[in-house]
């Protein structure tokens, strides 16, 4: 089915041929937000009054490390997907396409900030350091949450879906307590901590979650140190972003009373700078701040969905020629900050990459129940203990039969 | 020992975890200068400020989802939920978020989150202001459920429950707030452990399990019954998550009856639950099915009706009569 009669790109910020884009200015009376962006398609870098000053900072170290970043994860997602396809892995969740928005927004984190990501942000993830191996155990089916968040300040992925969005209001509240008790028991001439903010990503469909509207009267209420990244890939599964909103995403900040920028997501340079801008802003208790980082999930939601039911081949080429490593590479080589033997390191080191992940999920450990029973609380539960004891006895009851298989199959059953 | 009521024991045993532990802060709608709609907290705000005494909007999921965040970041929050037929907008972050956050995170993460919420009938109140969800709470592992029916027992489990590093939700039974009785500020005595059970009257006869605001109703049935000659056990349950079923089973193999009340209704209730365990754990001492008083099966009915509708004394009487003909 070709979907043709659905907007294919919604209103982009460009006023060119948008119905959209002409009744949002209808209703909001003023243009809607205009996108920033610095790095076009062609590679070539624009400017702006506000963040051409932040893309500045950056040096062609920075910039190659991006493209490195993105490389990777994108190679990344292409193995995690054959994986799900070999049977390996009970589900994946590609990212293909937002690779900017992503590692241009992680990078743009300091390590004292603390991040919740929904659960497509393998990207800020790889920015963050978390093992990448060790994202899989969810999509393995060996662990709800497969790394430690306090080693990374990147909190485990949530899966039903903006419920992360009031916990980052909270921690970015418990951030501003700890800093006014730290201000006050400050002894001059002391090195201070670094100040910290809280940084939540969700979607354009989550978006629509009464938590994300609760999340964001939380922290204009308190004025909490917390960034709201919103990536509006404009897929919600199969219901497109324009059922969503009839405004751009951005333009909600206004209703809270704190900004809200529309950033190109597929514009690494541009999200880095949106993002350090607006983390900088909040870690210095200015007020939160709203990011719609307008991307394009150019593969399916899950490798449980097919796109072609529901939207156009049309669409997703328009969208590939917006590519986020593509313009970047553009950009490295014209202005000579990379070479061939840059990219073909960045192709080596991400084969290497799914090499290992490949190699890891296969030797991920199954768990022992018994972790289950462990971990339900965090303390002695006579319920748990009860079940477990009866658990023991009931298992205990197998053990001979067990020893049997073993022997009839002369030690070459698969266990 | 100083004599005072179940609220004020709650609002004193608040005072104390916020004196004792820094990292103690109370939220929820109309705490501060208010006190609360049953002035739980008054004069908390006055006492330790804005910012660990907070009014929040009014929303329950982002008052539970904030307090979550709060605990991750290392705060110990107590939240106060306004009536227990407005925990709802919160349920999708207490069962799916604060219940699961230990477990998923293979025990690298608690979230010592305390929620408050005022329950029960009898009050002549309009709707969703007199209802017992509790057993929807006793259904989700990873939380636990405790309720006070005196004045000391509120003092300690609020304490207890922000001590805990578990997830704890304490229903407060709002008819028994001005409910006065001793309560001992230095030491919690017999009331160490907010999930064992208590034997509040000795018998021989059947067992009563209650629990909260039911707990003075179930006393002052086993002192009827014994002016007809039936010596009755009273149980306060005390815990509704985890269940202290060695106590029970203890008093069933004494009494060989058993009868569970409750304001929630029947179907699907911790009656059910506890009548179910008793079985297994005791069947050859039952001399009766174990008959469980509770509310019907319907919303809870207007307020003009109410007293049909919540078991009395004489309902539990009732019970015991046929737990008796067997």
């Amino acid at each position: 089915m070709g979907a043709t009669h659905l907007p294919a790109t919604e209103f982009d910020g460009t006023g060119v041929d948008d119905q959209l884009e002409a009744e949002a200015e209808a209703v909001l009376g003023e243009p809607p937000t205009q996108m920033v962006q610095l790095l076009g398609p062609d590679g070539t870098l624009g400017e702006d009054p506000v963040f051409s000053a932040y893309a500045n900072r950056l040096d062609a170290e920075k910039l190659r490390g991006f493209y490195a970043d993105m490389a990777a994860i994108r190679r990344f997602d292409q193995e995690a997907t054959a994986l799900q396809r070999q049977g390996q892995l009970a589900l994946w969740v590609p990212l293909t396409g937002q690779e900017a928005a992503q590692i241009g927004s992680g990078r743009a984190s300091q390590p004292q900030d603390y991040i919740f990501p929904t659960y497509r942000e393998h990207g800020v993830a790889l920015t963050r350091n978390v093992d990448l191996a060790e994202l899989l155990r969810q999509f393995r089916g060996v662990s709800n949450g497969g790394w430690n968040p306090k080693d990374t300040n990147f909190h485990l992925y949530t899966l039903v879906l903006a419920a992360q969005t009031p916990h980052a209001v909270g921690y970015a509240m418990g951030i501003q307590r700890d800093q006014k008790l730290a201000a006050a028991n400050a002894t001059p001439g002391q090195p201070q901590e670094p100040k910290a903010a809280v940084m939540v990503y969700f979607g354009d469909g989550a978006s629509s979650e009464g938590d994300v509207h609760e999340s964001m009267v939380f922290a204009s209420s308190y004025n909490a140190p917390v960034v709201f990244f919103c990536q509006n890939n404009h897929w919600a599964i199969s219901v497109p972003s324009t059922v969503q909103t009839r405004v751009p995403l951005a333009d909600r900040a206004k209703g809270y009373g704190f900004p809200g920028i529309r950033v190109d997501g597929n514009d690494v340079i541009a999200v880095h700078a949106v993002t350090e801008w607006a983390l900088e802003r909040a870690r210095e208790g200015k007020s939160p701040v709203l990011i719609e980082a307008f991307t394009y999930r150019v593969g399916a939601h899950t490798t449980a969905d097919d796109p072609t039911k529901y939207r156009g081949s049309d669409e997703e080429a328009q969208w590939r020629a917006k590519d986020p490593l593509e313009r970047l590479e553009k950009y490295l080589r014209a202005e000579n900050l990379a070479d061939d033997d840059f990219f073909a390191k960045v192709k080596a080191d991400g084969d290497e990459l799914a090499a290992y992940v490949r190699k890891t999920t296969h030797d991920l450990e199954t768990p022992d129940i018994r972790t289950a029973f462990a971990n339900t609380y965090a303390e002695a539960h006579p319920l748990v203990a009860e079940e477990l004891a009866w658990f023991e006895e009931y298992s205990a009851g197998f053990a001979d039969e067990s020893e049997t298989v073993e022997a009839d199959t002369d030690g070459a059953a698969n266990r | 020992m100083t004599t005072m009521t179940i609220a004020k024991a709650i609002n004193e045993g608040l005072r104390a975890t916020l004196n004792n532990n820094p990292r103690t802060l109370l939220m929820g709608e109309d705490i501060g200068p208010l006190g609360g709609v049953y002035r739980v907290t008054d004069g908390l705000i006055g006492e330790f400020g804005a910012d660990r005494v907070v009014d929040t909007p009014l929303a329950e999921s982002g008052i539970i989802g904030t307090a979550i965040g709060l605990a991750l970041s290392g705060y110990l929050p107590v939240c106060e939920i306004q009536f227990d037929g407005f925990v709802f907008p919160g349920f999708n972050q207490i069962t799916t978020q604060l219940a699961k956050m230990h477990a998923r995170s293979n025990g690298n993460l608690t979230v010592p989150v305390v929620i408050r919420i005022p329950y029960g009938g009898g009050i002549g109140s309009i709707e969703h202001h007199s209802e017992s969800p509790e057993a929807l709470f006793a259904h989700t592992a990873g939380l636990r459920i405790i309720t006070p029916s005196n004045p000391h027992d509120a003092y300690w489990m609020i304490q207890q429950a922000v001590d805990c590093q578990d997830p704890v939700i304490v229903f407060e039974p709002k008819r028994r707030y001005w409910l006065k009785g001793e309560v001992d500020t230095e030491s919690p005595g017999a009331s160490a452990d907010p999930f064992k059970a208590h034997v509040l009257r000795e018998g021989t006869d059947a067992t009563v399990v209650a629990y909260g605001p039911l707990v003075p109703v179930a006393l002052a049935a086993a002192t009827a019954a014994a002016e007809d000659g039936h010596s009755v056990e009273v149980i306060d349950l005390r815990s509704i998550s985890p269940i202290d079923f060695d106590t029970v089973t203890e008093s069933v193999k004494k009494t060989g009856r058993l009868v569970v009340a409750h304001e929630a209704p029947t179907f699907g209730g911790i009656g059910g639950e506890i009548a179910a365990r008793v079985s297994e754990r005791a069947f050859l001492s039952l001399e009766a099915p174990v008959i469980r008083v509770g509310g019907f099966h319907m919303p809870y009915p207007v307020a003009k009706v109410e007293e049909d509708y919540l078991p009395d004394i004489d309902r539990i009487l009732e019970a015991l009569d046929r737990a008796f003909a067997y």
